[in-house]
């Protein structure tokens, strides 16, 4: 499965939607995604890719991991898988 | 109603072994966080903590006492023995009839868990020792002060996460105000300090990989400590009878449920406890002189509670001084309010206030006088310690200097 729908799969199970309602536009805000939804996504992404996502709760905006929207989520997410090796 | 007063005190935690080094450490602002040494932090991404160091279980206790004490017992039994002696008191007859021991603590025995768990589940072990439950249950600690002092009056454990020796202290005043009991060994413990309990924390992503900055702009999150505190509580008349020294008084208690989330701090739910303490001390707002904060070191927890205590105080709130001293000792979790406590005794009785260390930037959201990074002289008659638990569960204490 491509890193876009398996993360788009993750957020809209988080968001109780399907994921053809998920928009690349759209911020977790939008999908109705707190604190807690958020730490349980990345969660849900570090097991799903084997990956480690630095993202520290206190500060979001300076955590290395960019969540201002779900297609930046992806490109993260794909940075950090390509990085693997 | 009774006069509840403090006559004895003692602790183990990252400052140090007893009250002492714990009072000398707060009045040098001296970091008692360190790098973590627990099997497998390599494992972790968080590797610092306010471990007690330099701790040896033999040097207290006996191979059969080591069997049935957990770490948390531990620290609870030292810190009470500390206290115990420094009230003078022999507990004999009635008064040991009716004094009794409630206590805080949020994992209890975790490091007996946490081994364990290895054992049947890592090594594949099919047995374990046989005093597993009794050495790992939350209310382990209470017993063993209960049998080790002869205190066979009300005894309990609470459980609030992060409030639980504020609910415990807070319990224990109002069975002393209401005549139920004479004297009650209060505070708590936790020994959290394992790769299970670390592991599980890291999860929720609070904690700091690097420091604990409570109210400064470049706070990233929690560290976490480990020991115990414990006080006896006593009834003012009984204590100035037998000529006890009285190290404060305790004046009011409240507690609150925010009622709205299980991790986000709620400010309406933080300054009902904090209003209220101060109706139950039957004290003005003006005569605060001193807050020890919750102050955890998160975004969440400082923001909120600065706006907390800005609302509940008004104008006042700019006059109060008000510090974290988990940013010397950590978050010791359920015992966290019970080493807390000494700095509000250190603040009334030796009229020094401590610092919140490691403060490096100012935050606007958090722009009250939270005492910088060096410990103050400033006499103050009253002072309130804030607790503010996950499950949104808060209790705030009042004390007033010895009468």
């Amino acid at each position: 499965m491509e890193i876009r729908e398996k993360v788009i799969e993750i957020i809209a199970e988080q968001a109780v939607l399907e994921p053809s309602d998920v928009k690349m536009e759209h911020t977790l805000e939008d999908l109705g995604i707190d604190s807690l939804g958020l730490v349980e996504s990345i969660f849900a992404i570090e097991e799903a890719f084997d990956i480690s996502v630095p993202f520290n709760a206190n500060d979001p905006s300076e955590s290395d991991f960019d969540i201002s929207s779900v297609s930046a989520i992806i490109d993260a997410v794909s940075k950090l898988v390509s990085e693997k090796v | 109603m009774r006069r509840v007063v403090i006559t004895g005190a003692g602790t183990i935690n990252a400052l140090g072994h007893d009250v002492a080094q714990t009072f000398e450490a707060m009045r040098e602002g001296r970091c008692g966080i360190g790098p973590l040494d627990i099997p497998d932090v390599d494992r972790l991404m968080v590797k610092i903590a306010g471990q007690v160091r330099n701790y040896d279980e033999h040097a207290h206790f006996n191979r059969q006492q080591i069997a049935l004490y957990d770490r948390f017992t531990q620290f609870t039994l030292l810190a009470a023995r500390q206290a115990v002696a420094q009230s003078g008191l022999e507990f004999h007859g009635e008064l040991a009839d009716r004094s009794g021991v409630v206590l805080g603590t949020s994992g209890g025995g975790l490091t007996t868990q946490d081994e364990n768990y290895r054992v049947v589940y890592e090594e594949g072990k099919n047995r374990v020792h046989p005093f597993i439950v009794p050495k790992l249950m939350n209310n382990a600690a209470t017993s063993h002060l209960s049998i080790e002092f002869n205190l066979r009056g009300p005894s309990f454990t609470v459980a609030t996460a992060c409030a639980s020796s504020n609910h415990a202290m807070g319990q224990a005043f109002q069975m002393i105000r209401s005549g139920m009991a004479p004297v009650m060994l209060t505070g708590g413990s936790e020994s959290m300090l394992v790769f299970g309990g670390v592991k599980a924390w890291e999860g929720l992503r609070v904690m700091s990989k690097d420091g604990c900055r409570p109210f400064s702009a470049n706070r990233n999150g929690m560290v976490q400590g480990e020991g115990a505190g414990v006080f006896v509580f006593e009834d003012y008349e009984h204590a100035r009878k037998r000529g006890a020294t009285i190290l404060a008084e305790v004046i009011g208690f409240a507690m609150s449920s925010d009622a709205s989330d299980i991790v986000m701090p709620s400010k309406q739910g933080a300054g009902r406890a904090i209003t209220g303490a101060m109706r139950d001390a039957r004290i003005d707002k003006s005569e605060v002189g001193y807050i020890n904060a919750h102050g955890t070191g998160t975004a969440a927890n400082d923001k909120t509670e600065s706006a907390a205590v800005a609302d509940a105080f008004g104008p006042h709130a700019d006059k109060l001084m008000m510090s974290s001293t988990k940013s010397m000792h950590g978050h010791l979790i359920g015992g966290t309010g019970a080493v807390e406590l000494l700095a509000c005794i250190m603040a009334l009785k030796d009229g020094i206030i401590a610092p919140t260390i490691n403060y490096e930037e100012p935050d606007p959201e958090c722009a009250l006088d939270v005492v910088p990074n060096e410990a103050r002289e400033a006499n103050v008659d009253v002072v309130l310690t804030n607790a503010f638990a996950f499950g949104g569960l808060n209790a705030v204490l009042a004390l007033r200097k010895a009468p």
